[in-house]
């Protein structure tokens, strides 16, 4: 790293003239201005083309004189004109319908003609591609910070090596440290992949060792590039790879295969083919003598071909044997594309490391995948850890509450056309809502089944498919959207590896306010106190004036009511349908019934150890999310086989049956 | 020697009148259906109803085995349609193989030389799992090709499946609510599992063309539709009179009580785990015979049917139709699954109340829904609690 700023400088002394008068004023003098250059070359810049351009492009670069950038800006942009009296080129402003006409060198307006007098000069696409390439040395020192970045941009994609000059020049006057930066990186990429000088090439390598960034990967990964290839021998003076052990690195017929491409093996005849050959020999009902009906066997087929083959009717076939001595008689290798074995090893060093550091934001990412999935879960279980856990009561109408929820949200958005505004109404509106559709369900249903837990699971269930059904009446069945407000769709981004969706990071703070909110209702408040005395005594509770029903309802409305903001919560990152609450509805329960039930802190556990375990699985097969979720319910049912009562679980009188 | 077996049986059948009823029903309703049917009378029935006829007495057959399951022995599955569908695929993938194989012998027969047995199998997983990308047939259709085999796995793969997760989850003593979550979550990986394409059963395009059995392309669907409905009321016949049996008894005895007081029943001396280990794979074998009689009829399985909504309906029959007594669980499985299949299907007329007009294919599940609650609350027997105010106090 350290050695190409000072490179940078060395090449900078040889060529800061050229580059440096392009900035300076230009002073218009006849003979070495711009014009009688542009004359040489009349004929291919008035009417521009692939094959032509390039010739002008030297032509120009070599004359070197001031105002070269500015022509080339202005020809790409169709801003060039021809007079076709003299040949000679101009500048032009329109004024109305005319064009006033300015000299190239001296910037003096000339003439004030109708725009009949004068050609305008249009390149084409790919001419215009050509230019702008040619241009990107002068970019690289425009005044504007935007055109030098863009110019940076058109570098990134696809640089080459005669750019290495140009842009190692500019760091020297390079003002804005952002740019600084970005033009070092990509000095540095260059000369890893283009450099003539291998002492620098290797060094630039060696810095991008641990350089996590897609373009320092990609590079790499073109100076690692391998081709197969095979032979009687190892070729001399070729970059070997490696050597492949048929075997073991490639299989017999992968080997065979190759032989058979590189047209050093006849191809071997398939089943079918063989079929077909003997399909043409077909001679009064039999093959080769023996009849057609035996042919249903690959033994008689065999021996048909071979009669046929003995009778020299069909060319003899590749048997098994010969392939195996083909095989044997090659040797099979990989080539890098690279020839300096130098770089290729520098490169495969540089890979390695960087794959240590890759593996470690991997890691990172794979964390913070987990801990949001887990935070979404946390806040789709905890208003059902509330009800289920502390009084007893499985319901199964919890998803239909966060679906009441996420519908709340999407309402008011109808009404509040500003998101922010309209997010800071739904969270506790949609509490309301669903605290009361809580309150009403505990009052109506559910105060009557406490004897019966299994029948509230089936009541609830059946409270669960008539909201469903009733949503998907009034709202129809297509997804409905929760638009989340700016401040929220964008991403915390640390690198091209880890980055985070700002909504999973809110998402994450709800949970951990949540968290805390629960903690303190049930610890520290009067209610909390009377929720844990129901909790573990209702009888002895009730004796000491507490009044359980109250509680019980209170609790209800309260777990109904977190299932709600979770509704607005999880409405902005997913769709917002009637069965959203569904598919949250198993995994809920089984995050409550694997934390612990009855404990908020077991619910956390519960919300994590699924959350991390799913992504885990996840990573193992990133393109299967089905197998994922299948693989984590397995591990959960086993996980409770040695853990009925969950992570957290409650000892004592406490616990109950 | 042959005394005492006949004698309980005698017992068994004159101290449960209503089985006989039941019995008697069910063979009235056969006769009933077979002569106003497209086949073999009247034509008064079209050979689509006679269908889901014979698929509600597959329905009705699963509900007997969760009523006693639930109703008798206290366990509330909500997982035993998984069983159901596991029967279905492992009869469907022989009516799919063989079908397949028919057709594919038929088109090859036509070339010069006769294919060998490699390339007869090769055209048909090509055939059946190209939708899914693949030309392979896997290891789990290696019994595909054989009806015995392929019956024996309608039994096994299930009762398996049944023995292996009820004796981790009653060995580790999950009870009441937390075992429903459990079989819930079976259910659900099953079903996920089966979702995927690369599981070896088409993932969620699921196997297809079962109401063409193999073999029997001269027989017109009015008369398998017919085949299939009487060996439907066959199964349900001897599975009720089965289960009707295993529960009089002091075997009916013990699972009761197991369902009323687990503990005093393991203080007593029983071995309460493995009761309800039996009752369990045994409702579980019932249930995938049910299904493999199902879905011949339904032409169509794939992963959705296995869902945990559909397990859940099914504890909805039950409790509707009334829960620990058979006939119950029989009725609720018929009039829910028929009310069900006639609101949706548009049958029930719509009702104008002037400023909103009630269309049931989108209101049924609201009506379901209440309905049901309302008669958890209410009629906790269910439908079949009817009957008892017509018998004890006439």
């Amino acid at each position: 790293m350290r050695s190409i700023p000072s490179l940078a400088r060395l090449a900078a002394t040889v060529l800061a003239l050229g580059i440096l008068s392009v900035l300076r004023p230009v002073v218009a003098l006849a003979q070495d201005g711009l014009q009688p250059i542009l004359q040489e070359y009349q004929a291919e810049i008035a009417k521009p083309s692939r094959s032509t351009v390039e010739k002008v492009l030297s032509g120009l670069m070599a004359a070197d004189r001031p105002g070269t950038a500015e022509f080339l800006l202005r020809w790409q942009d169709r801003g060039v004109y021809a007079r076709p009296t003299d040949g000679l080129f101009f500048y032009a402003e329109e004024i109305g319908d005319a064009l006033r006409l300015i000299d190239i060198d001296s910037g003096a307006a000339v003439a004030e003609v109708s725009s009949r007098e004068v050609s305008q000069i249009r390149p084409n696409s790919g001419v215009r591609a050509v230019i702008a390439a040619a241009l990107v040395p002068f970019e690289l020192n425009a005044p504007d910070p935007a055109r030098r970045e863009a110019a940076l941009d058109a570098i990134a994609r696809s640089g080459d090596a005669s750019q290495i000059d140009p842009l190692s020049q500019s760091i020297e006057t390079e003002t804005d440290p952002a740019l600084k930066q970005r033009k070092e990186r990509l000095l540095t990429l260059l000369t890893a992949q283009f450099a003539s000088a291998l002492p620098y090439r290797l060094a630039a390598i060696e810095g991008l060792a641990g350089d996590t960034s897609i373009e320092a990967r990609s590079v790499l990964n073109q100076l690692t590039a391998r081709v197969p290839g095979v032979g009687t021998a190892l070729p001399t003076g070729a970059n070997i790879a490696n050597v492949l052990e048929v075997g073991t690195d490639i299989s017999e017929v992968e080997a065979y295969d190759r032989l058979v491409s590189a047209n050093l093996a006849p191809p071997r005849q398939s089943a079918t083919d063989r079929r077909d050959v003997l399909a043409q020999h077909i001679v009064d009902g039999a093959v080769g003598g023996v009849p057609l009906h035996l042919l249903n066997t690959d033994a008689a087929r065999a021996r048909a071909y071979e009669a046929l083959e003995a009778a020299g009717t069909v060319p003899p076939r590749a048997a098994e044997d010969e392939v195996a001595r083909a095989v044997a008689a090659h040797v099979f290798y990989e080539v890098y594309t690279e020839p300096n074995p130098e770089v290729t090893a520098a490169a495969e060093d540089a890979l390695s490391a960087t794959s240590h550091t890759l593996g470690l934001y991997q890691t990172l990412d794979l964390v913070l995948d987990g801990l949001s999935l887990a935070s979404i879960f946390f806040l789709a279980a905890i208003g059902l850890a509330i009800t289920f856990g502390v009084m007893g009561v499985i319901n199964m109408a919890h998803g239909e509450f966060i679906m009441m929820g996420a519908y709340t949200g999407y309402v008011v958005q109808l009404f509040v056309p500003d998101y922010t505004v309209s997010l800071i109404i739904a969270l506790p509106l949609a509490f309301v809502v669903t605290f009361g559709a809580g309150v009403a369900m505990e009052r109506l249903v559910i105060r009557h089944l406490y004897t019966r837990p299994l029948e509230t699971l089936l009541a609830t269930f059946g409270i669960s498919i008539a909201l469903q059904q009733l949503a998907k009446n009034i709202f129809g069945t297509q997804a409905r959207p929760l638009t989340a407000p700016d401040w929220l769709s964008g991403a915390l981004t640390l690198n091209d590896i880890v980055s985070i969706s700002n909504i999973r990071v809110a998402i994450f703070v709800l949970a951990l306010i949540f968290l805390a909110l629960l903690l303190f209702i049930l610890k520290r408040t009067r209610l909390g106190l009377e929720v844990r005395a129901v909790t573990q005594n209702p009888g002895m509770a009730a004796s000491m004036g507490i009044d359980p029903d109250r509680i019980n309802m209170l609790t209800f409305g309260l777990g109904s009511g977190i299932a709600g903001i979770a509704g607005v919560a999880i409405g902005l990152y997913a769709q917002v349908t009637s069965e959203m609450g569904a598919n949250y509805i198993v995994q809920s329960f089984m995050t409550v019934v694997v934390g612990g039930v009855g404990n908020v802190w077991g619910t956390l556990a519960g919300a994590s150890l699924i959350g991390f375990l799913q992504k885990g699985i996840e990573w193992f097969n990133p393109s299967n999310t089905l197998a994922a979720q299948t693989y984590m319910i397995l591990f959960i049912i086993l996980f409770i086989q040695f853990r009925p009562k969950g992570i957290v679980a409650l000892k004592g009188r406490a616990a109950g049956d | 020697m042959s005394t005492p077996e006949i004698a309980p049986r005698r017992r068994f059948l004159a101290e449960n009148p209503s089985v006989l009823w039941f019995l008697g029903c069910l063979a009235l309703f056969t006769l009933g259906v077979t002569v106003l049917s497209e086949g073999f009378g009247l034509a008064l029935i079209s050979t689509s109803m006679v269908k889901i006829l014979g698929m509600t007495l597959c329905l009705c057959l699963i509900a007997v085995a969760m009523d006693v399951v639930w109703g008798y022995c206290g366990i509330l599955s909500l997982g035993h349609f998984a069983f159901f569908g596991l029967g279905g695929y492992a009869i469907g993938m022989w009516l799919m193989y063989a079908r397949t194989q028919g057709i594919v012998v038929e088109s090859l027969s036509a070339t010069p030389i006769p294919p060998t047995d490699i390339e007869i199998e090769k055209a048909i997983a090509s055939q059946i799992f190209g939708v899914v990308g693949s030309n392979e047939l896997p290891w789990l259709w290696g019994f595909a090709h054989s009806l015995t085999l392929q019956l024996m796995m309608v039994v096994l793969v299930p009762g398996l499946l049944a023995l292996v997760f009820g004796w981790l989850a009653f060995r580790s003593r999950v009870t009441g609510v937390y075992l429903s979550i459990l079989t819930q979550a079976m259910t659900l990986a099953l079903s996920l599992y089966l979702f995927q394409n690369d599981t070896g059963l088409r993932g969620n395009n699921g196997l297809s063309g079962l109401q063409n059995i193999p073999g029997l392309d001269h027989v017109p669907q009015s008369a398998l539709s017919l085949w299939f409905f009487w060996a439907s009321a066959l199964a349900l016949g001897l599975g009720y009179l089965v289960f009707a049996w295993l529960v009089s008894g002091k075997f009916g005895s013990v699972i009761r009580a197991i369902r009323d007081n687990e503990a005093r029943v393991r203080f007593l001396g029983y071995d309460v785990e493995s009761y309800k280990l039996m009752i369990f794979t045994l409702t579980a074998v019932v249930s995938a015979i049910a299904g493999a009689l199902y879905y011949p009829q339904a032409g169509i399985i794939n992963p959705a049917e296995i869902a945990p909504i559909a397990s859940i309906y099914l504890a909805v029959w039950v409790a509707i139709g009334g829960r620990g007594r058979l006939y119950g669980a029989v009725i609720g499985a018929a009039v829910v699954s028929l009310a069900s299949s006639w609101f949706t299907g548009g049958g029930a007329p719509n009702i104008n109340l002037g400023f909103y007009t009630i269309n049931w294919t989108d209101w049924w599940l609201v009506l379901l829904g209440l309905g049901f609650v309302a008669v958890t609350l209410f009629f906790p027997r269910g439908i079949g609690g009817l009957f008892d105010m017509i018998v004890r106090k006439p």
